[in-house]
């Protein structure tokens, strides 16, 4: 099975033999682990060569972006492949971040005696908190199914509303919780159904080791984006993209849509969970309910939107890009002031007040205009369904385009 | 595989674009004369609790323009580079790296909110780097590391002072506790208030949640009323606090209202008006303390910033003070050092009170109760800490 | 017995605040098939424009909070200046270039931007020609003059507030609760609700024909996006320094702080009374206005079907518009009678106003989404379960009841309780 992407409409197919394998080949199966296992070689060429490399700082920022990129595709699966609105993503993020989270402090404890980071790259630590992030994204994915499955026989606008309400209660049963077991002593007298309701309440879960490296949220990345491109050119993606495009012909054709949408609301809810997972060990984070609220799942909504309901490098462009916005606008507000005070006479005060504006309030400004003026003025996004190789770059032959039968 | 490489190659575009400050060469090394002395501060400019870190924000200020116009470090003048967190604890990490990584600070004075500290703090004892929290007050804050310190107290002192001044100034023995469940704020304010005040022989009639923001509290109240106290403990912050002394005189309940720091702001009367007279709280001063220090620096920071000063600009003002004494004092402005010298500040004379940093590097120093009265905290009493 | 009785005026109290917002998500869905989740923020919006017309009319002494920017006077001056000028211009140009113009073909030549002269060019204008004659047209200029001075009556009722307070003299006490009973103060408190309404009527006349039209056949998920786009636009702009900021602030109380009678061991306050009998009425006037006159007729049958409705004469577009505007009008309604019975308002972006809005939202849906009676009765509905359900379970789960009502109500009677099960046929 190859990678190329094969094209949608079916005027496009390849009229001539297309050079693959068949599927019951011996060579196929390796193949088909190609990408998988040159994501993992991409993942550790950023881990061991590019983080140490940029600093503390851009290595960071490079995971950040990661968990964007694996957030607004998990999104992408229920948004743009499937034609839901779901706008309470940040609710399933919350659930299996937290149950990775669980696991992998009070498994360290009972294992270990400390929540501390435990061995080395792909050691024994590390592969707790790999199966505690799938364990998280399991869970998230029940919750999904939970969700899903009243909501989803509806029509769509009920669908966004259920899923915030969702969120908000996910976000008061968990301030809900009590405090975090500190000592290996306590957690080994707590029997284990009590431990999750310890998980620090409206604190926060304190004390999580730090083991979200860029090699891990790579490897997921890629996990994810080898998922979504397969999934969108197999038959179920088709399923998928035909109950987006018209939901009660999908339904007259025979496509069962309601168990289609639940397994789409699953499948993005298990990536969700896993992202959620990677979020709660990062430096510098302490997961708490109020940070995985409405904001959040906005957020992943407009990469969403912006990239292009359904393109996978679109949405995977736009997550990058609007993880690091508020970097970049936070850099631009100095410049940009000290440039509009060299035109206009403004007062330090003002000035300190349009910085402040300039780096904070303009985004979430930036974004509600940017969402606006792209649904009215080019709803599809950045690439539609298409991706970004779909497109007549210049420079491009028109032999590889004949070859694929292009009329 | 086109999708991950075009996408790295984007991003190594896109990732030049961030361009921070200008990181200057190593501040630890010995500079020539008139190299500003970086420190870093991140908080909370914008968003939900804005009003918190914008007032920490011109204490520091004030603190900062003051000392450079005392002269400075030996003629080096200290600059503060200030980013803000949109009390958002995903971006608390970046900045706090940015100002460890490119801006190369010589310490960090950090958040208000406990949570947010926590995440900034962790980072920045990772990194060596001390960092100095004004009005963070859940205990785990310092419990981070060596290199973490409080100039305020923590929640178990401000519940005792609280217990202490309702057991033995008012003389009460029944109090109800109405607190709010999205804050650990609150929850941790709440335990040790309950604690201390049942030590000392008092007895919690009920305790009823709310969620900070509801605008209703009629059915908390009416459990609190039936359950007949003499007082009631709202740990809370200053908007809730307005809201429920309103409802609570609407519904008739007319026993005072004792609070904690999260009150301290100039919006409470506005937002309360007369419902709110008569009620006590616990602060970290009150602009009308006779001690010559709050009087100087409420004439300097009213003359600033046209405002009266609350309790977080005095303690961002202090923060900044006692980081200035300890680099006046340290053999070097490297980390380890920089942290040695705060860890021995002792009798250090701020607005806030005496501080001396104790060997868990919180501050030793006693809490005030004001009371509002026409509209403004008015000094009642201080609680000196419990001899340890 | 006391507190039930306490808990049932609240609930309904707080349960006909709902209804009003309630109605506006109803009315829109009913017409244009999507939630306008920009809806809440109306409401937010008129609760603090209610705020600063308020303040600005004097009612409170911490000083002027948000007196009127010499940008608006200026612009508003402008704009009416400009457009006073085009008509003129448009009567003179009529008179003296088109010798006795037929009126209707002076409309349908400028409207058109084509000259009606024997020797027209032989090719058409440009696109761009068209646009600025129509502009200049006389359709151009009679929108822009009704517009322009549409704009003044917010401020002007501002204003009339002001005064009216003002000559009411210094017996209107400034202090909360020490407000007498006074006409002038009555007729001061309504002037600014009016301004209020008036004000946010005109954002949501903005937003729909700004950010809905457009996409007036575009498939539903875009409008709702674009809606979510709206929503936040209102709430971060609300959040600025130079609009609201960040700080909560009190609403001053309009009117005393009396209690009227004594049911039961529970004291019935005029707020109370008040701000649910204008819910009342409000409700009362828009139910005589869609049921009883030829505007609801025609708000009616464009939600019956808009095609059908466009063929048979009615003005489709003006309808929608006109919709939308009462909708904006009643949550601005509310936000005042909101700001009235809890004084503290937070900041624009806060929580609690999303629960606010989702809540009314769920109302909606559990009277029939596209019911208009429906909304009133999930309205009260709602308020009533949320405040026995805090009275007598517990009070932190007050959120969690309404969504597991909305998620009970999507599993057994999807259409609500008065909604028809719509059929769709294809």
């Amino acid at each position: 099975m190859a990678l190329r992407p094969t094209p949608i409409n079916p005027s496009q197919t390849p009229t001539g033999p297309t050079p693959t394998l068949p599927h019951d080949h011996l060579l196929a199966l390796p193949r088909s682990l190609l990408p998988l296992l040159a994501g993992v070689g991409l993942a550790a060429g950023l881990h061991f060569y590019v983080g140490p490399a940029v600093g503390p700082f851009y290595a960071k920022l490079l995971i950040d972006i990661g968990i964007g990129i694996l957030l607004a595709n998990s999104l992408n699966l229920v948004n743009g492949l499937t034609g839901q609105f779901s706008i309470g993503h940040a609710g399933f993020m919350a659930v299996g971040g937290y149950t990775a989270a669980a696991i992998t402090y009070y498994g360290s404890m009972r294992l270990w005696g400390s929540p501390a980071v435990h061995g080395g790259f792909l050691g024994s630590g590390e592969l707790l908190f790999a199966g505690s992030c799938i364990a998280g994204g399991l869970v998230a994915a029940v919750a999904g199914f939970i969700v899903g499955l009243p909501s989803l026989r509806l029509r769509g606008d009920y669908l966004a509303i259920v899923t915030l309400g969702f969120g908000e209660i996910i976000r008061v049963l968990l301030q809900q919780t009590g405090d975090v077991l500190l000592t290996a002593d306590q957690v080994r007298e707590t029997p284990w159904w009590v431990l999750p309701t310890k998980a620090g309440g409206a604190l926060g879960f304190t004390g999580l080791p730090y083991y979200t490296s860029l090699f891990w949220v790579y490897f997921f990345v890629t996990v994810v984006l080898i998922v979504s491109l397969r999934l969108k050119h197999s038959s179920l993606g088709r399923a998928f993209l035909s109950i987006r495009e018209d939901e009660i012909a999908a339904e007259a054709m025979g496509i069962p849509t309601t168990r289609l949408k639940v397994t789409a609301f699953m499948l993005a809810a298990f990536f969700a969970g896993i992202g959620g997972g990677l979020f709660a060990h990062e430096i510098g984070v302490t997961l708490n309910p109020q940070d995985l609220g409405f904001q959040k799942s906005f957020d992943i909504v407009v990469m969403v939107v912006l990239g292009g309901m359904g393109s996978i490098s679109g949405v995977t462009l736009a997550g990058g890009l609007l993880t690091v916005l508020p970097e970049i606008l936070r850099s631009l507000a100095d410049p940009a002031v000290a440039g509009l005070a060299a035109i206009f006479p403004i007062s330090p005060q003002t000035q300190d007040e349009l910085r402040q504006v300039i780096g904070s309030n303009f985004r979430m400004i930036l974004y509600a205009l940017a969402l606006i003026v792209m649904m009215i003025g080019r709803p599809q996004g950045l690439f539609g369904l298409h991706e970004i190789w779909d497109f007549r770059w210049p420079g491009r032959r028109r032999s590889r385009l004949s070859a694929r039968g292009a009329p | 595989m086109l999708a991950s490489a075009a996408a790295l190659a984007w991003l190594a575009g896109t990732v030049g674009l961030i361009r921070p400050a200008q990181a200057g060469p190593d501040p630890f090394q010995e500079k020539p004369a008139g190299e500003p002395i970086l420190i870093g501060e991140y908080g909370s400019l914008t968003g939900p609790e804005a009003t918190f870190g914008q007032s920490t924000h011109n204490g520091i200020l004030l603190a900062v323009e003051q000392f450079n116009a005392a002269g400075g470090l030996n003629g080096r003048k200290v600059e503060v580079r200030v980013y803000d967190n949109r009390c958002n604890i995903q971006e608390v990490g970046t900045v706090v790296q940015r100002l460890i990584n490119q801006d190369k600070v010589v310490a960090v004075l950090g958040e208000v909110a406990s949570s947010r500290s926590i995440a900034g703090g962790r980072i920045c004892q990772k990194a060596g780097v001390p960092m100095i929290t004004p009005s963070s007050t859940n205990p785990q804050v310092t419990q981070i590391g060596d290199m973490i310190f409080r100039v305020c107290f923590i929640d178990s002192f401000q519940g005792y002072a609280a217990a202490k001044f309702a057991r033995d100034n008012l003389k009460m023995s029944r109090v109800a506790i109405l607190y709010d469940q999205a804050q650990a704020y609150s929850k941790g304010l709440r335990d040790d208030f309950k604690r201390a005040f049942t030590q000392m022989g008092g007895a919690i009639t009920t305790e009823q949640a709310y969620t900070g923001g509801d605008p209703d509290y009629s059915a908390q109240l009416n459990n609190i009323r039936a359950s007949n106290p003499e007082a009631v403990f709202i740990p809370g912050y200053y908007t809730d606090a307005g809201n429920i002394a309103l409802q609570a005189r609407k519904l008739g309940l007319t026993i005072p209202l004792i609070g904690g720091d999260g009150w301290d702001s100039p919006e409470l009367a506005n937002i309360a008006g007369p419902a709110i007279e008569g009620a006590y709280y616990a602060n970290h001063y009150a602009p009308d303390q006779p001690t010559p220090e709050v009087r100087e620096f409420v004439r300097a920071y009213r003359e600033r910033f046209n405002a009266v000063a609350d309790g977080m600009a005095a303690t961002g003002y202090d923060a900044a003070n006692v980081l200035f004494d300890a680099m006046k004092r340290a053999k070097s402005l490297s980390g380890k050092d920089l942290a040695q010298a705060i860890a021995e500040t002792k009798n250090f004379r701020a607005v806030t009170g005496t501080i001396t940093i104790d060997a868990n590097r919180n501050a030793r120093k006693p809490a005030v109760i004001v009371q509002m009265r026409g509209g403004e905290p008015r000094y009642v009493a201080t609680i000196e800490p419990p001899e340890q | 017995m006391p507190k039930f009785v306490q808990t049932l005026v609240d609930g309904l109290s707080v349960g006909s605040l709902y209804a009003l917002i309630a109605l506006g998500y109803t009315m829109v869905y009913g017409i244009l098939k999507f939630i306008n989740f920009a809806h809440s923020d109306i409401f937010v919006l008129g609760a603090w424009i209610s705020l600063a017309a308020a303040v600005g009319a004097g009612w409170s002494t911490t000083g002027q909070f948000l007196p009127v920017p010499t940008w608006l006077w200026v612009s508003l001056c402008g704009l009416t200046g400009v457009a006073l000028l085009m008509t003129a211009a448009q009567r003179l140009i009529a008179r003296f270039v088109h010798a006795e113009p037929d009126r209707l073909t002076a409309q349908v030549a400028s409207a058109g931007g084509c000259h009606p002269s024997p020797r027209a060019p032989a090719r058409g204008p440009s696109v761009l020609t068209g646009a600025v004659r129509g502009f200049l047209g006389w359709r151009g200029a009679r929108t822009l003059t009704m517009a322009s001075l549409a704009a003044w009556l917010p401020l002007l009722l501002y204003h009339a507030a002001g005064a009216v307070r003002a000559a009411a003299g210094p017996e209107l006490s400034a202090a909360p609760g020490g407000v007498p009973i006074c006409a002038a103060g009555l007729l001061s408190a309504l002037l600014v609700l009016l301004c209020a309404v008036s004000l946010v009527g005109w954002v949501g006349f903005g937003i729909e024909r700004l950010a809905y039209r457009p996409l007036r056949t575009a498939p539903r998920l875009n409008v709702l996006i674009t809606a979510i786009g709206v929503s936040l636009l209102l709430q971060n702009v609300g959040q600025l320094q130079w609009v609201f900021g960040t700080q909560p602030r009190r609403m001053p109380s309009l009117l005393p702080d009396v209690t009227l009678a004594r049911l039961a061991g529970v004291n019935i306050h005029l707020v109370d009374v008040i701000a649910t009998g204008t819910a009342v009425i409000l409700m009362l006037l828009l139910e005589r206005l869609v049921f009883h006159t030829r505007v609801g007729r025609a708000m009616r049958a464009v939600s019956f079907d808009t095609r059908i409705a466009a063929l048979m004469g009615v003005a489709v577009d003006r309808v929608i518009s006109f919709t939308f505007v009462l909708g904006s009008s009643l949550a601005a309604a509310a936000g005042f009678l909101y700001a009235m019975k809890y004084p503290g308002l937070n900041q624009s972006a806060h929580m609690t106003w999303l629960l606010l809005g989702l809540k009314a939202f769920v109302a909606a849906v559990v009277g029939g989404i596209g019911n208009i009676r429906g909304a009133m009765l999930g309205g009260f509905l709602i308020g009533l379960i949320e405040l026995f359900g805090a009275a007598y379970l517990s009070p932190q789960l007050r959120d969690v009841y309404v969504f597991s009502l909305l998620i009970a109500v999507l599993l057994l009677r999807p259409s609500g309780i008065l909604g028809r099960v719509a059929v769709e046929k294809v």
